[in-house]
C-alpha cells in the first residue's frame, strides 16, 4: 500500500518544511514575546525576502548576494516598520495592533503585485547544489538537503544570538518582563526595534532560501502565515524551543498528509492544534503569563 | 441610544433604505454594488456583535459565510429544493451549528491566540471546500444556477429577479437583521457582552458565565455570516468559492474597522466606502491592480488616525456639537456634592436588602477555611490557614506586605486554586467551584486595584453586577429589553445612592475621579447583593478626606452584613471591625478584638520588629 521510498522522501520534505517553519515562527514568536505585538504582516516579510532576493539575483547572478541582500532588506523593512508605525501601537488595544499589521501585510503584498505582477518568479539554486544526491536508500534533490543545512545553521545562529550574547539575554529578559528590563536602565525601545528587525529578517531569510524550491508569488506569504500560527499555538507563544518543535511537527504533518491527500493537510494541522489546545492550552512550551 | 424615541434608529434606517436606491446611483454606485453593500452590511452585523461588542477579533468569518452560502446553494442546485428563503435559513442554521462546534475549540483561548486560531480555521474550511468536498461545492468553479426568490401569494407572484427587486429583497432582510441585532445589543446579554469586552475577569467575578456568553456571540456571528452567504448566492445566481477565502474574512474585518466597530452600522458604512472606492478606482480611474494597494494604504492610515472608524468619528463630532453640555454637566454637579455629610444624612444601606438567597444553614459560621495553603513554586504564600467568620460579623485582616492577605482573598473567591485545604461557604464546600459560581452563591469581592468596565457608564457597570444576581450564571434572553427586568432599576438606584454616585450615573467610568472609581468598585460588589462581602484594601490610595468618607460608607454598609476587610490603615480598620485576624508570612499569627490586637506583643513585633531591624 504505502510506497516506503516515497514515504521517507516525504518525511525528508517534512523535515525541510519543518525547519523552515521553525525559523519563520521563531521570528514571529520573539517579536510577540518581547513587544507583545502579533505581526500579521509576518507572512508578507517572508514574501518580501523572496522578492528582494530575486531582484538581487537578477542583478548579480549570485545566490549568496541574493540571500544576504534579501535578508538585510527585510530587516531594514522591519526596523522601519517598528520605528514608524508599530511603536505608536504599544499602548493601544491588541485589536488595533492586529488591524494595523494586517493592513501593512496587504500593502506589502499589493505593492509587490504592482511592481512585479502576479506571476510567480523563481530563483535557481546555486550551481554546485543543482541536481540530485543519492542517499543510498533514495535519491533526494541536492538543494533541499542543502536547505536543511542552511536553515539549521540559521536556527543555530538565532539560538546563539538569543542564548549566548548580551543582547539575547536582554531580549529574553524582555520576553519575561519588558517593564522590569526598562526599569533596569536599558533602553527597551532600542531593543524592541532590533528584535522586530531580527524577527522580520528570520522570515525574509526563509523566504529567499526557499525560493529555489517553491517559486515566489505575491501571495506566497499567506499560507506560510497560517502555518506559522499553528506552529506558535502548538509550541507556545514566546518560546524559541516551542517554535522549533512546533515547526517540525507541523512540517511533518503537512508533508505526510499531503502524500495521501493534500486537501486534508490543513485538517490534520487543525486536529493537532486542537489536541494541543485541549491537553496543554498554553502550548507545548508555553506558560500562562505570556498571553 | 435615545430614551425619548426608542425606535429612532429603526425608523431612520428604514427611511435610509427606502431613499438609498434613488440617491446612490447618482453618486456613481452601480445597482449590483448597492446590493453587495447590503450583504456585507448584514454579514457585518453579526461580526460587529462578536468583535465590536464582545471584543473577539475573528479572522475566520469566511468559514461561516461560505458554509451557509454553499449549503443553501447546494440545497437549491444539487438537491433541487425549490424554496429559496427556506434554503438560506437552513444554510444559516448549518453555519450556526458549525459555529458552535468551531467555537468549542477557538474559544479555548482569548486575544491573539483566538485571532490565530480563527485564521487557521478559515484556511481549513477553504481547503476542505476546495478539495475533499468539491463534489458538493463545485470546487474552484463554485455552484452556478442558484434561483432567484419568488413568492406565490395566490393572486400574484412576487419575483425578485432584477437588480432593483433584488434590492428590495435584500433591504428587507438587512432591516430584519438590524432589528434583531439591535434587540440583542439592548438585551441583558448585550450588556454582558460589552462587559466581557472591557474586563472579562470582572464580568466572571460578578457571576456571569463568560465562556458561554462568548460562545453565544460566536454562534450569533456565524448565523449572520451563513445567512449573508446564502443571500450572496441568491443575488448572484451563483455561489462563488471565493466566499471561503481568507480574503473574505480580511475584507470584513477591514470594512468593519473602517466603518467603526461596536456601532452595528460600521460594517455597512465600511462596505459602502470599500466597494465604492474599489469601483471608482477600477472603473473610473482605471487604476488596474493598484486599487487594492491604495485601499490598503487608506486602511492603514485610518487605523492609525481614526481609532473608532467613520461612524465612531461621526458620533464624536456629534457629541462635540450637541452633547458637549452633557459631558460637562455631571462634572459640575459632582463638585457640588457635599463631601463630609455622608454619615449624618440618609443611610441608604437600610433600603438595601442584605441577602436574597436562602441560607440553608443559619447556624454556624458563614465562611470557614480549613487548612488552606497556596504554594507558588518554592514560595509558600498561604500556609495551613484556619479561619471562620460568623453571620453578621465584620472582620478585619491585617498583616505586613507579603503576608498573603490578597492571596487568601483570591482563594476564597476562587480566582486562585488552593494547593491544599477546603473552603466552606454557608456550610457548602466551594473549593472546586468557579469564580462565577462563588459569586452566584453570594460571595463578592471589591478589588485592591479597580476592576471596572471602563467604556461603560456608572449605571451600566452596576447593571452588570446586579444582572448576575437577577439572571443567574447564564441565560440567553436575547430579545428581552434590559430596562424591563424586574428589580434591576431599583437595585441599581439603591446601590448608586449607597455609594453616592447617583449624579454620576450616566458618566462613563473613564471620566470618573479616582475616589469615585473606588466607590464604584465597592458598589459593583454590593450590587450583587452578597451575603458575604470581601473588601481588599478599600482605602488604598485615598486622600485623608476620602478615607473618612469611605469609612462612613463602609460603616453604613456593614450594618446587618457580613464583611471581611483587608487594609493597611489600622486606625480606620479598628474603627470598623469587631474582630481582627493578623496574617504574617502566610500564617495566622493571632486573632482577637481590636483592643487585644493593639496590645498583643507578637503583633507589635511583627510590625515594629521589622522597623527596628531597618533602623538598626
Amino acid at each position: 500500500m504505502i510506497n516506503w521510498a516515497n514515504f521517507i522522501s516525504q518525511c525528508f520534505n517534512g523535515l525541510v518544511l519543518g525547519a523552515l517553519l521553525a525559523l519563520i515562527s521563531s521570528g514571529l514568536t520573539i517579536i510577540y514575546g518581547t513587544l507583545g505585538v502579533l505581526n500579521l504582516a509576518h507572512g508578507a516579510m517572508f514574501m518580501l525576502g523572496g522578492y528582494a532576493g530575486y531582484v538581487a539575483y537578477d542583478y548579480t547572478g549570485s545566490y549568496v548576494v541574493a540571500v544576504v541582500a534579501g535578508s538585510l532588506f527585510v530587516m531594514l523593512v522591519g526596523l522601519l516598520m517598528e520605528k514608524l508605525i508599530i511603536r505608536h501601537f504599544y499602548s493601544r488595544p491588541y485589536e488595533d495592533q492586529l488591524l494595523v499589521t494586517f493592513g501593512l501585510g496587504i500593502v506589502f503584498v499589493e505593492a509587490v503585485r504592482f511592481f512585479f505582477g502576479g506571476l510567480s518568479k523563481s530563483v535557481p539554486p546555486p550551481g554546485p547544489l543543482v541536481g540530485i544526491t543519492p542517499l543510498g536508500f533514495m535519491m533526494y534533490p541536492t538543494y533541499r538537503l542543502a536547505l536543511l543545512a542552511i536553515v539549521t545553521v540559521a536556527l543555530l545562529a538565532l539560538y546563539f544570538v538569543l542564548y549566548r550574547t548580551r543582547i539575547g539575554m536582554i531580549v529574553r529578559a524582555g520576553i519575561e518582563d519588558a517593564v522590569m528590563v526598562s526599569s533596569l536602565g536599558i533602553d527597551v525601545y532600542k531593543i524592541f526595534t532590533l528584535v522586530f528587525g531580527i524577527g522580520a529578517m528570520a522570515a525574509g531569510f526563509a523566504g529567499i532560501v526557499n525560493a529555489p524550491v517553491v517559486s515566489i508569488a505575491p501571495d506566497v506569504g499567506e499560507s506560510i502565515l497560517v502555518q506559522t500560527f499553528v506552529v506558535v499555538v502548538i509550541g507556545g507563544v514566546g518560546s524559541f524551543p516551542g517554535a522549533v518543535v512546533g515547526g517540525l511537527i507541523a512540517g511533518e504533518i503537512i508533508s505526510i498528509t499531503s502524500m495521501f491527500n493534500p486537501g486534508y493537510a490543513y485538517v490534520m494541522l487543525f486536529v493537532a492544534m486542537t489536541l494541543v489546545l485541549v491537553l496543554r492550552p498554553y502550548g507545548l512550551f508555553g506558560t500562562a503569563g505570556r498571553e | 441610544m435615545n430614551s425619548k424615541n426608542p425606535f429612532l434608529v429603526e425608523v431612520l434606517t428604514a427611511m435610509a433604505l427606502v431613499v438609498a436606491p434613488f440617491v446612490l446611483p447618482h453618486l456613481g454606485f452601480a445597482p449590483a454594488t448597492i446590493n453587495r453593500i447590503l450583504i456585507w452590511g448584514l454579514f457585518g452585523l453579526g461580526f460587529d456583535i462578536l468583535f465590536g461588542y464582545t471584543g473577539l477579533l475573528s479572522f475566520g468569518q469566511s468559514a461561516f459565510f461560505g458554509t451557509g452560502g454553499m449549503f443553501a446553494a447546494y440545497l437549491m442546485t444539487g438537491m433541487d429544493f425549490p424554496h429559496v428563503l427556506a434554503s438560506v435559513c437552513i444554510g444559516a442554521t448549518v453555519a450556526g451549528v458549525v459555529g458552535y462546534l468551531v467555537g468549542l475549540v477557538a474559544l479555548k483561548r482569548t486575544g491573539i491566540y483566538f485571532a490565530m486560531i480563527t485564521v487557521a480555521i478559515s484556511e481549513v474550511f477553504f481547503f476542505v471546500e476546495f478539495n475533499p468536498l468539491s463534489a458538493y461545492t463545485g470546487g474552484e468553479n463554485g455552484l452556478p444556477g442558484v434561483p432567484t426568490p419568488s413568492f406565490n401569494l395566490g393572486f400574484t407572484t412576487l419575483e425578485f429577479n432584477t437588480d432593483w427587486t433584488m434590492y428590495i429583497f435584500l433591504a428587507i432582510w438587512y432591516f430584519v437583521g438590524l432589528m434583531i441585532a439591535l434587540r440583542i445589543v439592548r438585551s441583558p446579554v448585550g450588556a454582558i457582552l460589552s462587559a466581557i469586552r472591557d474586563n472579562p475577569l470582572r464580568a466572571a467575578a460578578l457571576g456571569h458565565d463568560i465562556h458561554s456568553y462568548k460562545h453565544a456571540a460566536f454562534v450569533i456571528a456565524a448565523v449572520y455570516a451563513g445567512f449573508a452567504g446564502g443571500l450572496l448566492g441568491v443575488m448572484q445566481g451563483f455561489m462563488p468559492p471565493e466566499a471561503f477565502m481568507f480574503d473574505t474574512s480580511g475584507q470584513l474585518v477591514m470594512q468593519t474597522a473602517i466603518g467603526g466597530a461596536g456601532t452595528l452600522f460600521g460594517p455597512l458604512v465600511g462596505a459602502t466606502v470599500w466597494l465604492f472606492l474599489s469601483d471608482y478606482f477600477q472603473n473610473t480611474l482605471h487604476l488596474g491592480a493598484i486599487w487594492k494597494l491604495v485601499l490598503g494604504i487608506v486602511f492603514v492610515l485610518l487605523v492609525c488616525f481614526l481609532r473608532r472608524g467613520i461612524v465612531g468619528a461621526i458620533i464624536d463630532v456629534y457629541e462635540l456639537g450637541t452633547g458637549g453640555k452633557k459631558a460637562v454637566r455631571p462634572a459640575q454637579v459632582s463638585g457640588a456634592v457635599p463631601a463630609g455629610n455622608h454619615s449624618t444624612s440618609t443611610s441608604p444601606a437600610e433600603l438595601m436588602p442584605t441577602i436574597h438567597r436562602p441560607t440553608d444553614s443559619a447556624a454556624g459560621p458563614v465562611l470557614r477555611a480549613i487548612g488552606l495553603s497556596k504554594r507558588y513554586g518554592g514560595l509558600l504564600a498561604n500556609s495551613d490557614i484556619n479561619f471562620s467568620v460568623e453571620q453578621g460579623e465584620v472582620r478585619g485582616i491585617i498583616g505586613p506586605n507579603g503576608a498573603g492577605k490578597s492571596t487568601f482573598f483570591k482563594m476564597l473567591t476562587r480566582e486562585v486554586a488552593p494547593t491544599s485545604g477546603r473552603i466552606l461557604f454557608q456550610g457548602r464546600d466551594i473549593t472546586a467551584l468557579g469564580v462565577a459560581d462563588v459569586c452566584q452563591l453570594g460571595l463578592a469581592k471589591s478589588y485592591q486595584i479597580n476592576q471596572l468596565f471602563d467604556r461603560l457608564t456608572v449605571r451600566d457597570n452596576l447593571r452588570i453586577a446586579a444582572l448576575g444576581e437577577l439572571r443567574g450564571r447564564f441565560r440567553l434572553d436575547l430579545f428581552r429589553n434590559i430596562d424591563k427586568i424586574p428589580g434591576l432599576q431599583v437595585q441599581v438606584d439603591r446601590t448608586l445612592a449607597l455609594v453616592s454616585l447617583t449624579q454620576r450615573a450616566e458618566t462613563p467610568v473613564s471620566e470618573l475621579a479616582y475616589g469615585e472609581k473606588r466607590r464604584l468598585e465597592i458598589g459593583l460588589a454590593l450590587a450583587t447583593s452578597p451575603s458575604l462581602l470581601l473588601l481588599d484594601e478599600p482605602l488604598a490610595g485615598m486622600s485623608p478626606r476620602e478615607r473618612i468618607e469611605t469609612v462612613a460608607l463602609l460603616k453604613s454598609i456593614g450594618r446587618g452584613r457580613t464583611m471581611i476587610i483587608i487594609d493597611h490603615d489600622m486606625d480606620s480598620l479598628f474603627e470598623l471591625v469587631e474582630r481582627v485576624t493578623v496574617l504574617q508570612e502566610g500564617r495566622v499569627l493571632v486573632e482577637g478584638t481590636p483592643e487585644e490586637i493593639k496590645a498583643n506583643a507578637k503583633v507589635q513585633e511583627a510590625y515594629l520588629g521589622g522597623i527596628h531591624e531597618e533602623v538598626a
